[in-house]
């Protein structure tokens, strides 16, 4: 490839490597926004930050993109599973809306932006390009140190404190001081025979019979599901499995194939 | 290939996650099309960069991480109080400032 074409073009390889990992990522985006669970959607945009830290190494930024791969996908998105752990794995989305048309025109919008930015940057004049060669030439890391501790040293200083702020607003806003001390065993035993609500311990979650899970709740006498068997922290997800009417399905079922095998029989008896 | 497609894909990341915002109503999933939006603003300042030949862009961009992990860290938090106080994490329901 000659030097002058150099100026306006880019090797082959970057070009290949461009549209197929530049699909996956887009293809990933799309995952991000459109899955219904939010593990998935993490789990697709830790694929396309993966991808992104490629393209800036492609284009020269060789401490960015490690940095984007521990930075990013290393920290921030394992820092989203942890958050979404803690909200509950299986809480999907609802998908009503409550404005209504609010997706069609959000989607409308949207598109409407994307073709506002591509002809903005159509417009631009970006056909020559200089490349990184001259300004990498003294290693990536040693060329941004120089620029970070001359240059650009007063924002850096200011990063500091910003890290520190957020740092002291994360757990002031999660930490919760305990007000009074916690109650023993035998305070909380006087407390139950005091209030005389519920003695005994709590009833055991499951039907014993076919389920033994937390999440579903133990069956009373008369068939129905009784909430007081599964813990607060499943009942406050909603997360509670309801097995109270699978027996009339199954002998529904079970009614349907008996029925099926006898019609066949009847018919192979004729 | 000419540099400038690393701009349309940086262009067209940031309107899906920009349409992402605009759609989902789970906070979390609202938060990570944030991050994508930062993300793809990260690539067209490092693309810039090239195209310009210093490493100006590249520090902006390095910068825009610095915050972004920042802001991951106070969003979070807001999200884990928010669902604690709620037992929720859609945005809709977040609709009062109190209780």
């Amino acid at each position: 490839m000659s030097a002058q074409l150099a100026a306006y073009s880019t090797s082959t390889g970057e070009a290949f490597q461009f549209w197929v990992l530049g699909t996956v990522a887009v293809v990933g985006a799309l995952c991000t926004v459109f899955m219904k669970k939010a593990v998935h959607s993490a789990l697709c945009l830790a694929g396309t930050m993966i991808i992104l830290a490629v393209f800036y190494l492609a284009n020269g930024a060789y401490f960015l993109g490690v940095v984007q791969i521990i930075v990013y996908t290393g920290a921030i998105m394992m820092l989203f599973l942890f958050v979404v752990m803690l909200v509950g794995v299986t809480a999907a989305d609802s998908l009503k809306e409550t404005i209504k048309g609010q997706r069609w025109l959000a989607l409308l919008c949207g598109l409407g932006f994307g073709i506002l930015l591509c002809a903005g940057i159509g417009n631009a004049s970006l056909n020559e390009f200089n490349g990184l060669a001259q300004a990498n030439s003294g290693g990536n890391v040693e060329g941004l140190a120089a620029l970070i501790f001359t240059k650009y040293v007063f924002a850096f200083e200011i990063t500091g404190a910003l890290l520190i702020t957020a740092a002291v607003g994360a757990m002031v806003l999660t930490h919760r001081e305990r007000t009074e001390r916690a109650k023993t065993q035998r305070e909380l035993a006087e407390e139950r025979v005091r209030e005389n609500k519920q003695l005994p311990p709590l009833p055991a979650p499951g039907v014993y019979a076919r389920h033994n899970a937390v999440d579903i709740a133990g069956l009373l006498p008369d068939g129905t599901a009784s909430e007081l068997t599964v813990i607060k922290t499943l009942r406050d997800r909603g997360q509670i499995r309801d097995v109270s009417n699978d027996a009339i399905k199954d002998l529904k079922a079970l009614e349907q194939r008996s029925e099926e095998r006898l019609g066949r029989e009847e018919e192979a008896t004729k | 290939m000419n540099p400038v497609n690393y701009l349309y894909l940086a262009a067209l990341l940031f309107t899906i996650g920009a349409t992402g915002v605009l759609i989902r109503r789970n906070a979390i999933v609202v938060f990570m099309c944030v991050e994508l939006m930062l993300n793809a603003c990260n690539l067209a300042l490092v693309a810039f960069s090239r195209m310009h030949g210093n490493l100006d862009g590249q520090i902006i961009a390095f910068f825009t991480m610095v915050v972004a992990a920042a802001e991951v860290v106070v969003g979070l938090a807001i999200i884990v109080s928010l669902f604690r106080s709620r037992h929720s994490a859609s945005v809709d329901d977040a609709s009062l400032m109190k209780l």
